[in-house]
């Protein structure tokens, strides 16, 4: 039984004791303790190994040269790679940030085994003292304060006091009333949402005459003929206003050629021409454009958050966060053949704010169709 | 040893003397220069968002010197071929001038991109490092709000830098936040006139962004960062559990020389890695976009991964709109805008900032932790915690479903209704595993502990049957496992006569008492006591001989024999 117990015993040599967790600093890869004690002029403080620091500094001063060189290459890179052309540029780029990346990274390597090779290794220890002051340095505080709260009097001078509050109180205001101006359009605020229920399709041009739907991009009117093919889709702004983006942000729209029978009931007939359907393009969910279309299944998609309009059938939901169909706009034909603008939208285009109220409800309170 | 300093150098103790006689610094330095820093590799996560500060400020300095915040349409007649002659705003071309005509604009412009998405996630990893260690438990929770409040403000100081270059991708964001910003009740009109200065889009909205981007958030994001360091200063960084460590003391190594240095070479890093993935990593390529239209957009937009969650919620929100007054001009509320805009945020940020409060208020600890807790053993915040991880990343990840339907071929519809169910399910589910988990890891501590550790040698008994033998843990090992505290909990019992304890009598006191009662308390005791057959014999090296018998009442739910031992 003696030996056995001196088996017991034996796994504690030829075992690594450390089994889990990161190994302590100093102990290497294999298992065996480098850290020399020897050298300890502190308590908690424990020297490296001369010779050890001694091939480290090499290490290290190697790294700094490493800096020093791509340091030097980073001011030549700047000098001789121009820029003005995108290949210029992207040579340029990679020039000067590859030897920025290495002249930093290698300062940083170098610094690294300076403090782990070099700098002894420390177990310090420092007292934490509670955070709360003591006793009497709080009473003091308290002391101080109602003396000095006294003898400023405005705890017995209720005049002083009220006046004070009463004073201040306006001042806070300041800030938030000079905030007022922000919108530009100095009118007054219960007038906002009025704007956002009408767009330019509404107005006449300088002649009096209704608004073409021009093609966004090239800015060229449309002729119904022309655009026959079913299945076709153009975006479309409106006459005048191609470049004006708070028009665009309201007007712009999806403008999508149908066989007539495959129009549904959604589609209000005689807003159309020939098959030809305008909707709006901005999404009714928070206004990105519903700018994808799949001719398939006449599906018109919002790429934001994809919201899915049928546009044979009014563009009403069918997936998606967005809640009201993409509204339809009146159009038809002037004496040239060219698509051209009823009228405005019937219901406010675009996102849905406080004030909107049930738009499409309203409109067909109406007698729905302009 | 010739090399060796003597004496304080005169460029060194000249200055120094000229400072300490005007200002008096040295009572500070004695105390300060030898302040002591615990190490472990969690506490440098938050380091990194302090050097992607760094770097932000001083990226972001050299590229005002360039950029106009100017929505004044002009035609482009920079280097750029493709965009030559089109018209843009002036923010836009300032940023290709950046891109393509200065040199080093494109690398620098590209590195505050990647610091902004380095600063985001160092602030998140870090939160949920002090989060799971409890590390924001008194004195810390000034120092955690100030955390929260700097992690909003990051996501507003990301948005409002992101809409600078008014590309075709920035704008589609603006867009969303005009959306978004709209569909207030009562005051989104009021906000979004203010805002962009008349209706959207209009010609101001660029030179405002500019001037919280620059100024307002980042002072903000200066003052409350320089707090929070002051903050860790005088309250001395948290510490693992280990040998020698307690809450009265700090172990580690000194500020000067070790940690500055570590520091320093930190920085560097933090630093080089930006310009490595500045240089080899293409982020942001405005050119391609084109200028912003409200007409159009490209497929595929993706705003920076710390909005993804609130992309992702947008996404799998049903169509909800409520008109509360039917036609009237009022009353329109978009459920399907305002609840994924505001309340997944909502419940993270406030979730976070009351949560050390909330503990208090169930744990009903008042006392001082230096100690940090290891996640294990504190299990319901650790599952509270993955839960709302597991939140967070499912919103994250629908934040891109059509990018994982188009690349993993799955109905893009599918995604969204999946989206729909796991936002609920997941967080569920995620709780219990976390649960089960960190009870698992606790049962393996109480194994180590109390059973030892597999020494790898096998040994025959008389009677023929094979043991392997355990041995102790390593002393350090022993005391990192053996520095788990019980969760406090309130004196929930009841006296003889059936009655609760004062505070626990309403509804709202059982519920705590309730509440106190499951996340409180110990659910696996580190000693299981003697009697599991042969795991007798690392017993009989075992160190410490207190626990054993008197622990045996205390085994209760963990004494059925689960150690991983076996």
């Amino acid at each position: 039984m003696t030996d056995n117990e001196h088996e017991i015993e034996q796994p504690d040599e030829r075992v690594p004791k450390r089994v889990i967790g990161t190994p302590p600093p100093g102990t290497s890869m294999l298992g065996t303790a480098e850290v020399t004690q020897a050298e300890e002029e502190a308590p908690g403080v424990n020297l490296q190994d001369e010779t050890k620091a001694r091939k480290a500094e090499k290490i290290v001063a190697f790294c700094f040269m490493i800096t020093f060189v791509a340091a030097i290459a980073f001011i030549i890179s700047y000098v001789v790679f121009q820029v003005g052309s995108p290949e210029a540029t992207g040579t340029s780029n990679m020039a000067l940030g590859t030897s920025l990346t290495v002249a930093i990274l290698s300062l940083a390597i170098g610094i690294v085994v300076w403090v782990r090779q070099i700098m002894p290794k420390y177990s310090l220890v420092q007292e934490r003292h509670p955070m709360v002051s003591d006793e009497d340095v709080r009473g003091v505080v308290e002391k101080t304060f109602i003396e000095g709260a006294n003898e400023s009097g405005f705890v017995k001078r209720k005049l002083l006091r009220r006046t004070l509050l009463l004073g201040a109180a306006p001042l806070g205001l300041i800030p938030l009333v000079l905030l007022r101006d922000l919108d530009n359009s100095k009118m007054p605020g219960s007038q906002f949402n009025k704007l956002l229920r009408h767009t330019v399709w509404g107005e006449k041009t300088k002649d009096g005459k209704p608004r073409k739907l021009v093609v966004e991009g090239t800015g060229q009117p449309i002729r119904a003929a022309d655009f026959n093919s079913p299945g076709g889709i153009l975006s479309v702004v409106p006459e005048g206003y191609e470049h004006d983006l708070n028009a665009l942000a309201k007007a712009t729209l999806i403008l999508i050629k149908f066989r007539p029978e495959e129009l549904k009931s959604g589609v209000k007939q005689n807003w159309t021409h020939d098959g030809i359907v305008a909707y709006s393009k901005i999404c009714t969910h928070v206004g990105c454009p519903a700018a994808l279309y799949e001719q398939n299944t006449h599906h018109i998609l919002c790429p934001c958050h994809q919201s899915t309009f049928d546009a044979a059938d009014g563009a009403k939901v069918i997936f998606g966060p967005a809640a009201r169909p993409l509204p339809q706009l009146p159009i038809t034909v002037d004496s040239e053949g060219y698509l051209i603008a009823q009228g405005d939208f019937e219901v406010p285009p675009g996102p849905s704010y406080w004030e909107r109220g049930d738009a499409e409800a309203e409109a067909r309170a109406k007698g729905g169709q302009a | 040893m010739s090399d060796v300093l003597t004496s304080t150098p005169k460029a060194v103790s000249g200055p120094a003397n000229f400072l300490d006689e005007r200002l008096g610094g040295g009572a500070f330095l004695k105390r300060n220069l030898r302040k002591i820093f615990p190490d472990h590799w969690s506490f440098l996560l938050g380091e990194i968002a302090l050097y992607s500060f760094v770097v932000l400020l001083l990226t972001g300095t050299f590229l005002t010197l360039w950029f106009k915040p100017s929505m004044m349409e002009i035609a482009y007649d920079g280097s750029y071929a493709p965009l030559k002659g089109v018209m843009m705003s002036e923010a836009y071309a300032s940023s290709l001038e950046i891109s393509f005509d200065v040199r080093g604009g494109l690398l620098i412009r590209q590195m505050h991109h990647w610091a902004a998405l380095l600063f985001v996630a160092g602030m998140m990893v870090h939160a949920l490092r002090v989060f799971f260690t409890g590390a924001y438990r008194k004195p810390r929770e000034i120092n955690w709000l100030i955390g929260v409040l700097l992690l909003t403000l990051a996501l507003a100081e990301g948005l409002t830098g992101y809409s600078l270059p008014d590309d075709l991708l920035s704008g589609a964001g603006l867009r969303i936040t005009e959306g978004v910003a709209i569909s207030l009740p009562l005051v989104g009109t009021y906000i979004t006139f203010f805002l962009f200065g008349g209706e959207y889009p209009g010609g101001d909205v660029i030179s405002r962004f500019y001037s919280l981007h620059i100024l307002l958030i980042p002072g903000i994001l200066l003052a409350l960062v320089s707090a929070h360091m002051v903050l860790m200063w005088v309250q001395k960084h948290t510490q693992m559990p280990g040998k020698g460590r307690t809450n009265q003391n700090v172990v580690g190594a000194p500020f000067y020389p070790a940690f500055m240095a570590k520091a320093g070479a930190y920085f560097l890093f933090t630093l080089g890695v930006i310009a490595g993935l500045a240089t080899f990593t293409q982020i942001n390529p405005i050119w391609i976009f084109g200028p912003y239209t409200p007409a159009d957009v490209s497929a595929g937009s993706q705003p920076d991964f710390y909005m993804g969650f609130l992309e992702g919620a947008l996404r799998i929100m049903p169509p909800w709109e409520i008109n509360l007054f039917g036609t009237s001009h009022a009353g329109t509320l978009p459920l399907s805008v305002l609840i994924p805009a505001l309340v997944p945020m909502g419940i993270i940020m406030t979730g976070l900032a009351l949560y050390p409060f909330l503990e208090r208020w169930v744990t009903g600890d008042h006392r001082e932790h230096h100690i940090a807790d290891r996640p294990r053993n504190n299990p319901h915040r650790t599952s509270i915690g993955v839960s709302a991880i597991t939140f967070y990343g499912v919103l994250w990840l629908l934040g891109a479903n059509d990018e994982i339907a188009a690349n993993f071929h799955i109905s893009l519809n599918m995604t969204t209704y999946a989206g729909r169910v796991l936002i609920f399910v997941a967080p569920a589910l995620a709780y219990l595993i976390a649960y089960r988990m960190c009870l698992g890891l606790q049962r393996s501590d109480q194994a180590v502990i109390s059973h030892g550790v597999e020494s790898g040698v096998i040994k025959r008994l008389p009677h023929g049957e094979f043991i392997e033998v355990h041995t102790p843990p390593a002393e350090d090992m022993e005391a990192h496992l053996r520095g788990k505290e019980a969760v406090p909990m309130l004196p929930v019992a009841e006296d003889g006569a059936g009655i609760p304890p004062a505070g626990m009598r309403g509804p709202l006191g059982r519920l705590r008492a309730r509440m106190s009662k499951a996340y409180g308390g110990e659910k696996i005791p580190l000693e299981d006591g003697h009697g599991h057959g042969h795991d007798e014999h690392a017993a009989i090296e075992h160190g410490e001989a207190h626990g054993g018998d008197e622990e045996h009442a205390a085994v209760g739910a963990g004494g059925d024999d689960r150690s991983l031992t076996h």
